[in-house]
């Protein structure tokens, strides 16, 4: 049977990808976040995934405004980079599970959570800068990665709640899944940031560092956060964070954190990263 | 019935709901377009004349042209489409922020290497109104 053994949280700002892209990862600016995912590739180099639950959201890459999923699950083979304007980034095409992702789309649908199916997309920084975090640069990613995209650029998006549910329904489905995958499910995007207008640059540590806290102890508590108090404390794209809470909702209860890291700033953003084992 | 808008009192924050969106479908899609390199090109070109090809009303062709993106913001553009614009100009995320904040490209990188922008003040309009 699949199990959910690990969930891993990161942002996924684009200007780390492009620190990776153009070998800048030494630079004054950025080691100091880099060397914060250092222990992360040695645990997933002793940990390594049959398969990655992405849950990331798409930047008006695959998805402009004729037509706008909630929830879509990539079904899919391949996808390729997306082109955002700068070119593609220089990374392997992401291999896909159709069979899991099938299956799960399959088992969601039928606890109430209906996806929009992807079967052709590319797939931008939201995807690829948390696995170049994980993974470092290889040839071609390691593992299979089944892309989950969240809407978190339409208000509103879904709720925390629902977030953290449709997680636990993440997790009966993988478990109903009749093949032996070690699977880890990751939330990405966040932490504190707001990119647009004379507020732009906002930045709330003591927000960020109470939901790292919270996210281990109390996902339950964290999850009834009204989108108000995102907007209002963690800035107009901290509301991407009810992302983490459908990893959080595919987990244990209780888990071991094996990891916990924090960076200001990335470009505008504050990043926030963990790792939990099931326990 | 009407949609409460409780955010509408947070300061220098243009949320992207409903009304927003639907005002900038077509300011958006023009900004979808510049991901294909052959339409930069085009744009690159003759602003104007791409432009003409939008069904995009004279305020938003003009705010465009100015590259002013808290007008742009105003008239329903959302950062993530009109990033493939400032892409396009070859700027960063960062210098495209810093430009919407009134500040300096500097004292911007400056702010955020010291914490970013505090919360403190900057939760409620009336606070910056005071201010």
């Amino acid at each position: 049977m699949a199990r959910i053994t690990a969930g891993v949280t990161t942002s996924h700002v684009p200007a780390i990808g492009a620190a990776i892209d153009l070998g800048k990862m030494q630079d004054p600016y950025w080691a100091p976040l880099f060397e914060g995912y250092e222990f992360s590739k040695q645990w997933i180099k002793d940990n390594p995934p049959d398969v990655v639950f992405l849950v990331y959201n798409d930047h008006a890459s695959a998805f402009g405004m004729e037509l706008i999923p909630t929830f879509a699950i990539g079904c899919g083979e391949e996808y390729p980079p997306a082109d955002e304007g700068w070119g593609p980034r220089p990374v392997p095409n992401v291999i896909g599970h159709p069979g899991l992702g099938w299956h799960i789309r399959q088992s969601l649908a039928e606890d109430d959570f209906d996806l929009t199916i992807v079967n052709e997309m590319a797939v931008d920084h939201g995807l690829t800068v948390p696995l170049s975090l994980m993974f470092g640069q290889p040839d071609a990613w390691p593992c299979k990665i089944i892309p989950f995209a969240v809407n978190v650029i339409f208000y509103p998006p879904p709720s925390g709640r629902r977030c953290f549910n449709l997680g636990k329904a993440i997790r009966r489905a993988v478990e109903s899944f009749d093949e032996d995958l070690n699977v880890q499910v990751w939330g990405t995007g966040g932490m504190s940031h707001q990119l647009q207008g004379p507020r732009a640059g906002l930045i709330n540590k003591e927000f960020d560092n109470d939901y790292l806290d919270r996210l281990v102890t109390d996902p339950e508590g964290l999850a009834a956060i009204p989108h108000l108090d995102y907007l209002r404390d963690a800035g107009s794209e901290g509301i991407e964070l009810v992302m983490w809470l459908i990893m959080r909702g595919a987990l244990n209860t209780d888990v071991r954190q094996v990891h916990r890291f924090y960076h200001v700033p990335a470009s505008n953003t504050a990043v926030g990263h963990l790792i939990l084992e099931n326990t | 019935m009407t949609l409460e808008k409780p955010y509408a009192d947070i300061p220098g924050t243009v949320v992207f709901d409903s009304d927003v969106a639907r005002r900038g479908y077509w300011i958006n899609q023009f900004c979808m377009s510049l991901m294909k390199a052959e339409n930069r090109q085009r744009f690159r070109a003759d602003e104007k004349a791409y432009l003409d090809g939008w069904r995009m009303s004279a305020e938003q062709k003009q705010a465009v042209l100015d590259r002013d993106y808290n007008r742009i913001l105003e008239l329903g553009g959302n950062v993530y489409f009109f990033a493939k614009l400032f892409y396009t100009d070859q700027q960063s995320f960062e210098q495209a922020a810093s430009s919407m904040t009134g500040m300096t490209r500097e004292a911007y990188r400056e702010m955020m290497l010291s914490g970013g922008r505090p919360p403190e003040g900057n939760r409620y309009r009336k606070e910056w109104e005071s201010g």
